[in-house]
């Protein structure tokens, strides 16, 4: 009840939507990011030998890296600002993307790489036309896994240093000793991690799965 | 004149158990529209060899010449059938129909227009926005065959397409293949372990024995078409290359059973009638 009222009570003095809308943008500009950078390098990590050899490693040693520990080094880079929060998402989700990108296309079967040789594909197409859509379901995998994250991330982030957003919220209901906004804070998460599952990648799974076969 | 020439190809594999000799010494003329059936045990090579043809592996000696000219790595001259397909399952029956087209910077409306002619001529018209799961076995091998000849290719190579499917499925696709050679006149290649599918499809049967795979007799079928596979005569002939077959298969049971063990030969007839008292 009384979260219920906090909940209400923040969403009509204006601090839990701009909390929300700046935590979100956040984490929205770093998971762009991560996929945009994480998709193409999974893709060349699995194709190009040398380069799963050399940074291939670096990768999965820096991914047992928790993402926070990037926080300050971000900090000296950056300064007390959004790039630095949104670097530290990124380190969070990038490399998740990755590996699970390159996984993926590492199983993609040798037959549709040899079907497409006969058929002439040309090379840029063979990554964007053959081994991109196969690997879909491994990626939307990858896709999941880097959106969890990468709220972890910006979640961690928040807490420790950068004013404003949800976390920066949760933090001040601990110093006011507001345990109804700390839970009404904490609800606003996990709704908005159920609507992005839900709505984005339900959807988008379900579809793979029926052009697939591989829903019953 | 050959379409295409196969000089001296050998190839070698290294496994764990040594060196093995896939093939040796392979020459193979394939004249133009001629449909060459390649038959022999499994592991005789001669799927190694296809896809040497095709350009998806190498010969270690020998090479593959097509009108004159030496193959350098895989084309869409010679269009390839896989035995499981190998079609795009992201993509309708008609998309992949289309891919080689795509590939070749072809507009949107000819290659429409052209994939379904081809899938036309496998008689799907009516499955062109179907995705793969939605269709059986004999129709996926159908939309493969569609798919390679799209590109309009040189030869069309074969490598065993029929193999998972269920015999009545395959006896319609034997129908569909020779209805297909003969309306396009296309030099096919194809590969099976099967001396009947074999004889009912080909102009000429190349016998492969194993380790090292080595041609060790062409028969040439001039049997009227189209064949079915319960034709007296396809069943005779096939007979013949039986007999031919059964010394490479003695050679693989050398190399890969026990050394003592030897098929029992057919004598009596054996029913329950005959055999009272025999084990008692």
């Amino acid at each position: 009840m009384q979260v219920g009222g906090t909940l209400w009570h923040s969403i009509r003095n204006h601090t839990l939507l701009p909390a929300t809308g700046i935590s979100l943008r956040r984490l929205l500009i770093g998971y762009g990011i991560s996929l945009a950078a994480g998709i193409p390098a999974g893709l060349l990590l699995a194709r190009v030998d040398w380069l799963e050899d050399t940074v291939g490693s670096l990768v999965l040693g820096l991914q047992t890296l928790p993402s926070i520990c990037w926080l300050p080094l971000a900090l000296l880079w950056f300064g007390l600002n959004d790039a630095a929060i949104m670097f530290v998402v990124v380190m969070g989700a990038l490399l998740a993307i990755t590996v699970a990108v390159k996984d993926g296309v590492k199983n993609v079967p040798p037959g549709y790489l040899r079907a497409a040789q006969t058929l002439g594909v040309r090379p840029f197409a063979l990554y964007t036309e053959v081994l991109l859509p196969a690997s879909l379901p491994a990626i939307l995998t990858g896709a999941k896994l880097g959106w969890s994250f990468a709220w972890r991330s910006l979640m961690a982030g928040e807490l420790l240093y950068v004013s404003l957003g949800l976390g920066h919220m949760l933090d001040m209901g601990r110093e006011l000793q507001d345990m109804s906004m700390v839970v009404s804070v904490m609800l606003v998460i996990v709704l908005l991690g159920l609507l992005a599952d839900r709505a984005i990648f339900g959807l988008l799974e379900s579809r793979i799965r029926e052009r697939w076969g591989l829903s019953g | 004149m050959a379409k295409l020439s196969i000089c001296g190809v050998s190839k070698r594999f290294q496994s764990r158990a040594g060196a093995v000799e896939a093939l040796k010494d392979i020459d193979l003329e394939i004249a133009d529209g001629e449909f060459v059936v390649l038959v022999g045990p499994s592991g005789c090579g001669k799927s190694t060899l296809l896809n040497i043809v095709a350009g998806l592996e190498t010969a270690d000696s020998g090479q593959v010449l097509e009108n004159d000219r030496p193959i350098a790595g895989p084309g869409r001259d010679r269009g390839m059938v896989f035995q499981d397909g190998a079609l795009f399952p992201w993509l309708t029956a008609e998309k992949n129909v289309q891919f080689g087209l795509r590939q070749m910077g072809i507009p949107a409306a000819e290659r429409a227009r052209r994939a379904k002619e081809y899938l036309r001529l496998v008689h799907l018209s009516r499955f062109g926005d179907s995705f793969l799961h939605e269709l059986s076995g004999g129709m996926r091998q159908r939309v493969a065959i569609a798919r390679a000849l799209a590109l309009e290719p040189e030869a069309l190579l074969m490598d065993e397409p029929f193999s998972a499917l269920d015999a009545q499925t395959r006896e319609g696709l034997y129908a569909v293949l020779q209805e297909i050679w003969e309306r396009t006149g296309k030099t096919v290649m194809f590969v099976t372990h099967n001396v009947r599918e074999a004889v009912c499809l080909a102009d000429r049967v190349v016998v492969l024995s194993t380790r090292p795979g080595r041609i060790v007799g062409i028969y040439t079928v001039q049997l009227a078409r189209p064949r079915v596979l319960d034709d007296v005569d396809v069943i005779r002939i096939s007979g013949q290359i039986s007999a031919a077959l059964k010394q490479g298969l003695a050679d693989t049971r050398r190399e890969e059973y026990d050394e003592d063990w030897q098929p029992a030969e057919s004598d009596l007839l054996r029913t329950a009638d005959n055999m009272l008292g025999d084990n008692i």
